[in-house]
């Protein structure tokens, strides 16, 4: 196992093998990370973050593989976090959304990494807060993320990034009312993917009245709707161009500091919070008196709320 | 804390098609809490290699049964060994006959499971072996 200090000069120079060793122990042995990442911290500015997130098989994957390399073309690193669901049951996963990115695997100037969603407790994966940070200082210029939209810890990932991507298809405009609610309010820009299907017009419309309707009054920054066939490389350009404008949007209105200002108050509270999970909630959980007031409850002798106040006793003030 | 969690390469390299193997296996893996990654068909070694130094992992399994096992094989066994990623755990399967075994295992190869393996037999290796 290589030194701190060793690590940090490889991830500085960006060696992946540091880079990818240093995101395992930021996932799994929390302390270890957070060593490192106290002495990486400031030493360079946070990269610009693009968030991606659609259903499942609207080509998010194709997407990313083809912006990339728009931006490969351009001569910008870029560092991609796939992130993929943990399966609620066996705590497995599946992370297949390399397959899908085979044009920019091979460059060396490009780093992929697969997640897990890994929700404890129905929160995000801390850790991948802390795997943008550690990419930032590893010298990628943009970092892109990639989620299935499906629920809210997706909606959580995505509210990271400084532009989010929206992706859909042709074919979901019967559904567009179940993810108005959620998916839709994230987006920064609307991609409209595989815009070679006919009923691209329908949902064009659909997508054009919601952004309509959900504009305010004097905001700056309307959503645009950018038509994309990924496979055959139709439409990136564009949609390249975009993330641009969208970039100097938000720096010039000063809400790119705001935003980020807003993600880091969210950090904290998050870190704040593993703490607390960690070290007092969880030998508790761990305890003979918590099984105990378990059984308590289950028997009917006792209800949780009493049960909840006792267990915290004298680890929280009054 | 539970159990470190394991996180597992999936490939396919060479020419042949065939990703049944691959798929069933994954999924086994999947629900005995491991964390997957799929990198699909043909992928050259050093696709494999790169991936693995990427997503960090602590298995690489690969599936072949075009025949090419020994060749290809040898050029994972050999780049992992050029990066200085050889603290991992690499497992084989698919169509690889037993006068084989004992040149693949010479190259380094910890395990190789040939069709009818039960999954529990590869899950139970691997809990066993890596890390």
């Amino acid at each position: 196992m290589q030194s701190l200090q060793e690590m940090i000069e490889g991830i500085k120079a960006g060696e992946e093998k540091h880079i990818a060793r240093a995101i395992s122990l930021i996932e799994n042995d929390r302390d270890k990370g957070f060593a490192l990442l106290k002495e990486l911290y400031g030493s360079a500015e946070i990269s610009y973050l693009v968030g991606i997130t659609g259903p499942p098989g609207s080509g998010k994957s194709t997407l990313t593989d083809k912006i990339v390399l728009h931006w490969r073309k351009q001569g910008l690193k870029v560092a991609i976090i796939a992130i993929d669901p943990t399966s609620q049951f066996s705590g497995g996963a599946l992370l297949g959304d390399r397959i899908r990115m085979d044009n920019v695997a091979a460059d060396k100037g490009v780093f992929i990494r697969s997640m897990g969603t890994r929700g404890t407790l129905g929160g995000l994966n801390p850790a991948i807060y802390d795997t943008v940070l550690l990419l930032s200082y590893a010298g990628y210029d943009y970092i892109l993320i990639e989620t299935v939209g499906v629920g809210q810890n997706e909606v959580d990932i995505v509210d990271l990034a400084d532009t989010t991507l929206v992706v859909t298809v042709p074919e979901a405009g019967d559904d567009i009312q179940t993810f108005k609610a959620g998916l839709m309010e994230v987006g920064d820009i609307f991609v409209l993917n595989k815009s070679d299907r006919p009923s691209v017009i329908k949902m064009e419309l659909t997508l054009e009245q919601m952004v309509r309707l959900t504009h305010k009054e004097g905001e700056k920054w309307t959503i645009p709707i950018v038509k994309t066939t990924a496979t055959e490389n139709k439409g990136i350009a564009e949609l390249v161009e975009k993330i641009n404008d969208h970039k100097e949007y938000l720096q010039n209105d000063g809400q790119l500091k705001e935003n980020r200002h807003e993600v880091m108050r969210r950090q904290l509270i998050n870190l704040m919070e593993e703490r607390v999970l960690a070290k007092i909630i969880k030998p508790i959980e761990n305890s003979e008196h918590f099984s105990e007031k378990l059984k308590a409850i289950r028997d009917l002798s006792e209800d949780p709320y009493t049960a909840a106040e006792e267990l915290l006793k004298n680890r929280l003030p009054e | 804390m539970a159990k470190e969690k394991i996180k597992v390469l999936i490939a396919k390299p060479g020419l042949d098609g065939h990703d049944r193997g691959a798929k069933v296996i994954a999924r086994g893996l999947i629900e005995a809490g491991m964390e997957v990654v799929y990198t699909g068909l043909r992928n050259t070694p050093e696709d494999i290699v790169r991936a693995a130094i990427q997503e960090d992992v602590d298995v690489i399994g690969m599936s072949i049964l075009s025949g090419a096992h020994n060749h290809l094989f040898k050029s994972v066994m050999e780049l992992l060994k050029k990066e200085n990623f050889e603290d991992v755990l690499v497992i084989a399967g698919g169509i690889i006959p037993e006068e084989d075994h004992e040149y693949l295992t010479e190259l380094g190869i910890d395990g190789i499971f040939t069709p009818g393996t039960p999954i529990q037999k590869i899950v139970d290796f691997i809990e066993e072996r890596a890390k």
